[in-house]
């Protein structure tokens, strides 16, 4: 692409953003694990997508069930995009980013605000997710509210592990967990 | 009811082409403008559009409105006569086609009335609305134009 069409798009975007036509906005952002996938509404973070999944797919599913408005428009994420490169870097232990929690409802919702709540540096087991969301036989639910967590690293379901102390699974590998939890514990 | 793609996959195929389309119609000056109008107007209708099987004839039919109301509204607005004359301004744009760059450098007038009759298949009538002349005037514009492009890309 030209740069004169460079500049329409970027117009364009912010345009967009100012009318309100702009319902979904993405953009990648680099980190140790590979390239991540932001989304943003105008109500917040939405997705993350981690290195392990499908661009495209995740798109054409963001379309279909938010708003196929959907536009790679980067300076709407500047935010989280700097938030998340502090905490690579080891300069952030909180994120302080809006939320937009529309993809989650019911025990999934309470199970992922639940997990959102665990501070840096700590782990909860899968039965304590459960309990704390209300029901605590629903350990495989709460297996999927990680499992399925549309927002890792920011909800960080890397910190809920097995109650024997073992990682468990991890949607951006097993791997990628026990680094960031390792990152974590180095801590002060 | 069809899947519809993310906008940015419009944009990533076709912006490049609806920009060409829109030089040529209305001219580099304009054509910025008229670009804007077309993605906003795209944007705000998309996620009602019922069909996703032509979204490039879609954007298309789009910018051809946009152009037509971009010469509407010149024809109203006092048009000092040098305008009329105005210098055609080269684009070398390497997307543009050899095609779209001679229609580029017809006179306004004329550059108006090729794309309008064969981009935009309009008849000479609807030509004549939108340019703001008699049905007689954008025919003769029309011939003109295609009188030049014939001799220039000969």
């Amino acid at each position: 692409m030209t740069a004169t069409m460079d500049k329409s798009l970027e117009r364009l975007r912010e345009r967009a953003a100012a009318e309100g036509l702009l319902d979904v906005a993405y953009a990648t952002a680099d980190s140790p694990f590979g390239t991540l996938l932001l989304a943003r509404t105008p109500q917040g973070l939405v997705r993350l997508g981690l290195p392990s999944e499908d661009v495209e797919a995740t798109l054409a599913d963001l379309a279909s069930r938010i708003s196929p408005r959907l536009l790679e428009a980067p300076a709407q994420l500047d935010e989280e995009r700097r938030e998340l490169e502090d905490y690579f870097e080891g300069r952030r232990q909180e994120f302080d980013l809006a939320i937009d929690w529309q993809l989650s409802h019911g025990f999934l919702l309470r199970a992922r605000r639940g997990i959102a709540a665990i501070p840096y540096g700590e782990t909860r087991t899968y039965t304590d997710l459960a309990r704390q969301a209300g029901n605590e036989r629903a350990v495989r639910a709460a297996g999927s509210a990680c499992s399925r967590n549309p927002i890792p690293l920011v909800v960080p379901c890397h910190r809920v592990v097995r109650s024997d102390g073992t990682p468990g699974l991890y949607a951006g590998g097993v791997e990628m967990k026990k680094r960031l939890l390792a990152m974590e514990s180095q801590d002060e | 009811m069809a899947e519809l793609p993310p906008f940015q996959t419009l944009i990533d195929e076709h912006a490049t082409e609806v920009m060409a389309v829109l030089r040529g119609a209305v001219g580099r000056d304009g054509a910025e403008d008229a670009f804007q109008e077309t993605f906003l107007a795209a944007l705000r209708a998309y996620p009602s559009l019922r069909d996703a099987d032509n979204l490039r004839g879609w954007l298309v039919t789009i910018a051809h409105r946009k152009a037509i109301d971009h010469h509407r509204a010149r024809g109203r607005a006092p048009v000092p006569v040098s305008a009329v004359r105005e210098e055609a301004v080269f684009d070398p744009d390497p997307a543009d086609g050899e095609v779209w760059r001679s229609v580029a450098m017809l006179p306004p007038k004329q550059r108006a009335a090729v794309t309008l009759r064969f981009a935009s298949d309009l008849p000479h009538e609807e030509i004549a609305a939108a340019l703001g002349c008699s049905p007689e005037a954008a025919r003769r514009s029309l011939h003109e134009g295609l009188k030049r492009l014939r001799k220039e890309l000969a």
